[in-house]
């Protein structure tokens, strides 16, 4: 059995509203609104890494739990847009938040990899204790290579979520996930060292809108749950027009679905955590309700997690 | 009424725009379909015809012009 125990996040100072990052790529707020919901978004400073965002978002997350860095056994960091190919962020991250007795595991995937790094804890807390589960990402540093293209420029921002998961107890149990992965699209959404994001927006859109919704009634049927009575969706922040079809897909409304993307823009594997941080400080687990998480991201990977809370 | 104006009437749903273009014609060229208008018009497709396209078949390109969705849809017959 394992638990969602706490939530934490941390996002650079910095906005970047629509004007300024349409002025690079000649667009305007009106065009970037209607297209992904997104108003502004952050940007990190320079010496804002990904593993310096992971760890302020962890130590985030422990500061408001009663664990501390030395009874942590896993530390998992998901990151698509690390700044090196090794060592990636989680070993530093590690280090900087005093996890002494800890095993580091990154996991390279872009926008699923937070939701990866919860099911694959799940499964794990059982041996290693408490797991803090990382999404952290710097995307400023991705979208802002030449060429800048306009589609991919104004749909991302950076920052970072965290959760504690542990095997006794938190604000949540894990009831089950379902992950899933075809490599027959991975060349729709990839990131090649200094090249620029390519993407197939029309792919991806088509892939994700089948793809989440399914996940997502896969978990709910396992669990004899209605998706009507889930008490909030908790989805990768991609695009508002992509999380209001997979609501419509699942027959719930849009605003059982918690959005900030308007605020932060897309932050890929990041954006999922720190909507569960918003939403379980602004709201949070009601006993015995149903709360889904969902993501989906290149590879393409994509999934759901159920939890009840406690 | 035949497939391709089936289809046009389709796209005209999805899109809220009135379909000006040749069977040949790329609809996503032409301003017709989104990337979210995409999905929807696949819903759509399914609803009318009560089939299921499977997800290895959502390709954008099958649904690009009218001739490759009437293509597309006679393979499945």
């Amino acid at each position: 059995m394992a638990f969602l125990r706490e939530f934490g996040m941390w996002l650079p100072s910095r906005v970047v509203t629509n004007a300024e990052i349409g002025e690079k790529v000649g667009t305007d707020n009106d065009w970037i609104r209607n297209v992904s919901g997104i108003e502004e978004r952050r940007f990190a400073a320079a010496d804002e890494t990904v593993a310096v965002m992971a760890t302020r978002a962890a130590e985030d997350c422990l500061s408001r739990s009663d664990v501390s860095p030395d009874q942590i056994g896993m530390v998992i960091v998901a990151s698509g847009s690390s700044e090196r190919r090794f060592p990636g962020p989680a070993t530093t991250a590690a280090q900087a938040l005093g996890c002494k007795n800890a095993v580091a595991l990154d996991l390279p995937l872009a926008s699923a990899g937070a939701l990866f790094g919860l099911s694959l804890a799940s499964r794990l807390a059982e041996k290693f204790g408490h797991i803090l589960v990382i999404g952290s990402e710097k995307m400023s540093s991705v979208v802002l290579t030449e060429p800048m293209e306009r589609g991919v420029a104004v749909l991302f921002g950076d920052g970072a979520g965290a959760c504690l998961v542990s095997a006794d107890k938190g604000l949540a149990r894990i009831v089950d996930s379902w992950l899933g992965s075809d490599g027959s699209y991975a060349e729709d959404l990839r990131l090649e060292f200094d090249r620029p994001l390519a993407m197939n927006g029309r792919s991806v859109i088509l892939q994700a809108s089948r793809k989440i919704p399914s996940a997502i009634q896969y978990v709910l049927d396992q669990a004899g749950v209605l998706a009507q009575t889930v008490q909030v969706y908790l989805m990768h922040q991609a695009n508002q027009n992509l999380i209001d079809r997979v609501a419509q897909a699942i027959g719930v409304s849009s605003e059982r679905f918690y959005s900030n993307i308007r605020r932060y823009g897309n932050t890929s594997s990041a954006s999922m955590l720190i909507a569960a941080t918003e939403w379980s400080r602004e709201v949070g687990f009601a006993t015995g309700e149903p709360v889904v998480f969902a993501a989906f991201g290149a590879g393409f990977n994509w999934g759901a997690l159920l939890v009840e809370g406690e | 009424m035949d497939k391709q104006a089936t289809i046009q009437r389709l796209i005209e749903a999805v899109s809220k725009k009135k379909v000006s273009v040749a069977p040949d014609e790329s609809l996503f060229d032409s301003g017709l379909l989104d990337s979210f208008a995409l999905p929807d018009l696949v819903a759509a497709l399914e609803q009318e015809y009560s089939i299921r396209i499977p997800d290895s078949d959502l390709n954008p390109r099958k649904f690009d012009t009218i001739e490759r969705i009437e293509a597309y849809l006679d393979s499945l017959s």
